[in-house]
């Protein structure tokens, strides 16, 4: 993980940039950052995916959550520079080879679940990821807490909401993006 | 955001060294929230050395049935932890009452406890802030202070500490390792954070440079009922108006064993020590508990704005000691 490049190790320089790898759905690209590059900027300037948005840059609107090795983050408060080596996935990169759209995608279509959609991108990925955290047992702060840790979480609507409230849709789609979100569950 | 250096060490000792080789170095945990502050002007740290590729990533059994957290444990991992929601169901419910899911999955245990107050003051730059420009005054003591401390707070700041998380380990009798020049120490969760008094600008009793490798859940707690109990403006995702995180041992009818600690009303998590000696030995009463409660809060300083936050701290905390007690005591 660590060591291939520029900024590994105690002794290295003052740079201000450096050298970094990712793999951003699927594809490998290295470029040269700027320390100060957010894995956002990255995304949607230097890699043409502007999918993730740009709410409020501070990690209280959840537009730009996106998939870092699977697990939903904000790419707005990430640092590209300390991400060398690891796997991204954006709203780009749900469909298949085909075009076709990833069935959360089209389930928020079915069920209109958005107006400007500005935080569609964000609600989905954070809704992806949400599903998989769940299918692991993770509770939420609405889980009983006498639930095993070891069975997925069955996942109602008081559950859906509270683990999607990092993504605010200030056109107030949420009963819709329940729903959606209802209609993928397994 | 101001231009920095970027090292990746490859061990807590290289880490300790490139944070002393650079003046005006940050460590960097989940960058949650150094990140932010990195871009309100806040923080403008010459040099990141990053910890994140660390091997501090670990849930471990201690041999005597202490439990150990390595500080870049993510705090969604922690909270669903099985032995935690085990053995300290206070914890995984005061971390998952925090944030966002997507934060959680960011946020490492050691940041969490590094966290900055979210005093608007402090986070705005044209404002007066003793904490982050000592001498400058403090723009919360007269302004709006809603938000603020109740207890302990001095002239020179009224901030509080954000973390739900510190509130539980307080209560829990958590300890936190440190790393630093003169070797490993451990103090005890509750004492970690500082009252401002008037050297603000110090959050922590953390020396120049140290860094935390870890926290210690003691086998002495494991398995006791607690709980976690916030108030905020929203149903989700807000910081607390206040909290609390109680651990109650009753045997033979009395209490054997009572932690109790605040969150939101204070520079630090409040232990409640007062509490917690007066229902000691005590049978587990309603009145025993609303002597307790009151006998601590009575402590209470409010500003201006916040004199709402003495009496829900109090309903917070007689539910939750009310909810720990054997059903029969309360009755």
């Amino acid at each position: 993980m660590t060591g291939q490049h520029t900024p590994a190790g105690a002794t290295a320089s003052h740079a201000t940039a450096s050298d970094v790898t990712l793999r951003v759905n699927g594809k490998p690209y290295t470029l040269t950052v700027d320390h100060r590059r957010t894995l956002l900027d990255l995304l949607r300037e230097d890699l043409d995916l502007p999918g993730a948005k740009k709410g409020c840059d501070h990690g209280q609107c959840g537009a730009c959550t996106v998939l870092l090795g699977g697990r939903r983050v904000n790419s707005c408060l990430l640092l590209a520079v300390s991400l060398d080596g690891c796997d991204v996935t954006t709203v780009e990169g749900l469909s298949g080879d085909g075009e076709e759209l990833h069935p959360l995608q089209r389930a928020f279509q079915e069920r209109d679940a958005f107006q400007c959609g500005y935080c569609t991108p964000g609600q989905i990925c954070s809704a992806l990821g949400m599903l998989a955290e769940a299918a692991a047992g993770h509770p939420s702060h609405v889980t009983d807490p006498a639930a095993p840790a070891d069975r997925p979480v069955r996942l109602d609507r008081p559950e859906i909401r509270e683990r999607l409230s990092g993504n605010l849709c200030r056109c107030g789609a949420y009963p819709r993006i329940v729903e959606a979100v209802e209609d993928v569950i397994p | 955001m101001k231009p920095f250096a970027y090292v990746r060490p490859g061990s807590v000792a290289e880490a300790a060294e490139a944070f002393a080789a650079r003046p005006g170095a940050r460590y960097l945990g989940g960058g949650t929230n150094l990140v932010d502050l990195m871009k309100l002007g806040v923080e403008e740290p010459g040099a990141l050395v990053d910890l994140t590729r660390l091997p501090l990533d670990a849930v471990e059994e201690v041999p005597g049935g202490a439990l150990r957290v390595g500080a870049l444990v993510r705090n969604s991992d922690l909270a669903a932890h099985p032995l935690v929601r085990e053995r300290y169901p206070a914890l995984s419910q005061a971390l998952l009452a925090g944030a966002s899911g997507q934060l959680r999955n960011a946020a490492t245990t050691g940041g969490n406890l590094l966290q900055r107050t979210r005093c608007p003051y402090f986070q705005d730059v044209s404002k007066p802030c003793n904490k982050r420009t000592p001498g400058s005054g403090c723009g919360a003591l007269e302004g709006v202070n809603r938000d603020h401390a109740v207890l302990g707070w001095s002239e020179q700041c009224v901030a509080t500490h954000p973390s739900d998380m510190a509130v539980a380990l307080a209560a829990l009798d958590a300890r936190v390792e440190l790393y630093g020049a003169s070797g490993v120490r451990t103090v005890e969760a509750a004492e970690f954070h500082r009252l401002p008094g008037e050297q603000p600008q110090r959050d922590t009793v953390l020396r120049p440079g140290e860094l935390i490798t870890g926290v210690l859940l003691p086998a002495a707690t494991a398995g006791l009922p607690s709980r976690y109990r916030k108030a905020r403006d929203r149903a989700s995702y807000a910081f607390a108006l206040a909290s609390v995180a109680a651990v109650l041992q009753v045997t033979d009818g009395v209490v054997e064993h009572a932690g109790i600690a605040f969150g939101a009303l204070a520079h630090r998590p409040w232990r409640a020590r007062r509490a917690e000696e007066a229902l000691l030995g005590a049978a587990p009463t309603a009145a025993a508990f609303e002597r307790a409660v009151d006998l601590e809060l009575s402590a209470a300083r409010p500003l201006r704005d916040n004199a709402y936050k003495v009496p829900l701290a109090r309903a917070l905390a007689l539910d939750v000691l009310t909810r720990l007690a054997p059903p029969a005591a309360t009755a």
